[in-house]
């Protein structure tokens, strides 16, 4: 199903973030990340697609066909939420099959269907021997499938996940991540998901739109997301990041702590910032700025924290390249950064 | 001792205060009930059935049951709403709903019960308009119905409204985004998962309302064998010095408190077993 926003507005209440002027389109079979910090919105849009909340301004349409005045039980979407929400005093299978036994007659499948239908599900999803069993008997992945069978048994054209790995441990979510990615296809299905995570995001979506307070920053697949951010907020917010303060003149930026970094920018004159990710700061042996603080490992790379005037700067260095001692100084190769305009205009 | 306690106090200190716990019990508790009974089978059970029977008994008890009949249910639809209501909304003045909700425990009963007289009297605001009616409201059924539905609102609507929020209103909201329509939803979900709170409910605010004393005696008028409930009629026999009819109504009450207090026992059992304390 093809879903379109068009400048969505929702005012600030105390509870949940604000929106401005969201507009997105969402591509039948597409599989979209909505990533943003807590507060940015992305829950409450995700609701508004739904139908649980509302937007002050702004339209929804699936398929062409506005959701001005369609309410949340008709929408024929899934939803998977947070804390799975599953009803507690019904079995795994009653869980699933909730969504068919409280269709209108002439359009409830027989009881042996809804049966086999839940049956098909359940082994589907890799839970088919917990259907006996109640939502306080299952662990938290397994509540999580039995929140994805439910969702999907009235065959949605929208799925529709807030943070659907959020409450669980590191080895469920990533094997959990996978999976999800593939049932997504296989089904052929339409999915917005909500993260704060931008690792998940990154790995899982065809696209990622990402949110800050309330506005889109950059809605792209992956790999441009990382390679070309949109917006300082983007590239801060998508890998570890540092920020230096700099001057642009004559289209260079040059950055008072680093006196040997000169990079060539179309940034407007004036103040300006240098964002640079860890990994691509490069260390210069001999005399400089920086001082080595601490080196650390981080997996098969190295961390290596400097002290630079006042501030503090994580580097990442490949295995087999050059680390320098602690208490050794050194300068930086900061020709991969980028410079952003301090004041906007 | 196998194990150690982690206070320190000597065994002496603790045998000592949960003596004094249970004499305490014994005698402010146990006592009373054991005497009422006592004292409604002193003169054997042929008495007890005697005054049990007695046109006069038999009225205050079937009184009794009719207005616990009228305003429980009533109690349980409007406390269900208005734990609905304040669970799933937030509105201008909900704070003081929630408060208003609470006014009747906080109120002394007679207070409870002079206001009907003083709205429905028939030297009240709206007296002399029923009286043309020919409405009797105050010194009849309805007055008592009116008294006891004001003493009783309280039970239903707190037992619910923290188990309204949170957890079932995040399944409502499951069952909506399913395509279950408000009352799917409510029958489906919200009853279910709220269904031993409100039984609870509903025990604390049927025990009540039999054995309210206050509010009712004040909107009764006493006429016998008309508008005495059980614990109106209590106090009548006890006056004429019926010793063993006031023991036999009060015996009766009494065993409607402990079958209560069984009931609700047996509930919070329940309640705890089956959703590991999560109501």
């Amino acid at each position: 199903m093809k879903v379109e926003l068009r400048d969505i507005r929702k005012s600030f209440s105390p509870e949940r973030a604000a929106l401005e002027g969201v507009n997105l389109t969402i591509q039948d079979g597409e599989f979209l990340a909505l990533l943003g910090p807590s507060g940015s919105g992305k829950t409450t849009l995700l609701r508004i697609l739904a139908g649980l909340d509302f937007a002050e301004a702004g339209s929804i349409l699936f398929d062409g066909r506005s959701m001005e005045s369609v309410p949340a039980r008709e929408r024929g979407i899934g939803f998977v939420f947070q804390h799975y929400a599953l009803f507690r005093h019904l079995t795994v299978a009653r869980n699933v099959a909730f969504g068919l036994e409280i269709r209108p007659r002439k359009r409830r499948p027989a009881h042996a269907e809804i049966r086999a239908r839940v049956e098909r599900l359940l082994d589907l999803l890799g839970i088919g021997e917990l259907g006996g069993r109640y939502p306080a008997q299952l662990s938290g992945g397994q509540r999580q499938r039995v929140a994805l069978a439910r969702a999907l048994a009235t065959e949605p054209g929208l799925m529709l996940l807030d943070e659907p790995f959020g409450a669980l441990d590191a080895q469920v979510r990533r094997n959990l991540r996978v999976w999800l990615r593939e049932l997504h296809v296989r089904m052929g299905l339409t999915s917005v998901f909500v993260t704060h995570d931008q690792d998940e995001a990154i790995e899982m979506a065809d696209r990622v739109a990402v949110l800050s307070a309330g506005r889109l920053q950059q809605v792209d697949r992956p790999e441009r997301l990382y390679a070309n951010p949109a917006t300082p907020f983007v590239h801060a917010f998508l890998g570890e990041t540092s920020r230096l303060p700099s001057i642009v003149q004559d289209g260079v930026a040059r950055i008072d702590l680093v006196p040997s970094a000169a990079i060539p920018t179309n940034c407007r004159p004036g103040r300006a910032f240098a964002l640079v990710r860890s990994h691509e700061i490069g260390l210069l042996p001999g005399p400089g700025p920086a001082r080595v603080a601490s080196v650390h490992a981080a997996g098969p790379l190295t961390r290596v924290h400097l002290r630079l005037g006042e501030l503090g700067i994580d580097v990442l260095r490949q295995p087999e390249s050059w680390v320098p001692a602690i208490g050794e100084t050194c300068d930086l190769d900061l020709s991969r950064a980028t410079i952003y305009p301090l004041d906007p205009p | 001792m196998s194990h150690r306690a982690v206070t320190t106090e000597r065994r002496s200190t603790k045998a000592v205060l949960i003596l004094l716990t249970l004499v305490l019990m014994a005698v402010l508790l146990l006592m009373p009930l054991v005497v009422v009974f006592a004292e409604a089978f002193r003169r054997g059970l042929p008495a007890v059935l005697d005054a049990i029977v007695q046109p006069e008994a038999v009225s205050a008890i079937l009184l009794s049951l009719l207005v616990a009949a009228i305003s429980v249910p009533l109690n349980t639809v409007c406390g269900l709403a208005a734990a609905w209501c304040i669970g799933h909304f937030r509105f201008p003045g909900r704070g003081l709903l929630i408060t208003l909700v609470e006014l009747p425990f906080s109120v002394s009963p007679v207070i409870s019960g002079l206001v009907w007289v003083l709205l429905f009297g028939a030297n009240g605001w709206l007296g002399p308009v029923l009286d043309r009616a020919g409405l009797r409201i105050v010194f009849a059924m309805p007055g008592l119905v009116l008294a006891t539905l004001f003493v009783t609102f309280p039970f239903v609507a707190r037992t619910l409204i923290p188990l309204m929020q949170n957890q079932t209103a995040i399944e409502e909201e499951a069952a909506i985004t399913l395509g279950a329509s408000g009352w799917q939803t409510f029958w489906r979900v919200t009853l279910p998962n709220i269904r031993w709170g409100l039984l609870y409910g509903v025990l604390l605010c049927n025990a009540r309302a039999m054995g309210e004393f206050g509010a009712v005696a004040v909107v009764s008028g006493h006429i016998r064998g008309q508008t005495m409930t059980m614990p109106l009629q209590v106090e009548a026999l006890f006056n004429d010095y019926d010793w063993v009819g006031a023991f036999t109504i009060a015996a009766l009450l009494s065993l409607l408190a402990v079958l209560t207090l069984g009931a609700k026992a047996a509930l919070e059992w329940r309640i705890g077993t089956a959703s590991g304390g999560l109501l």
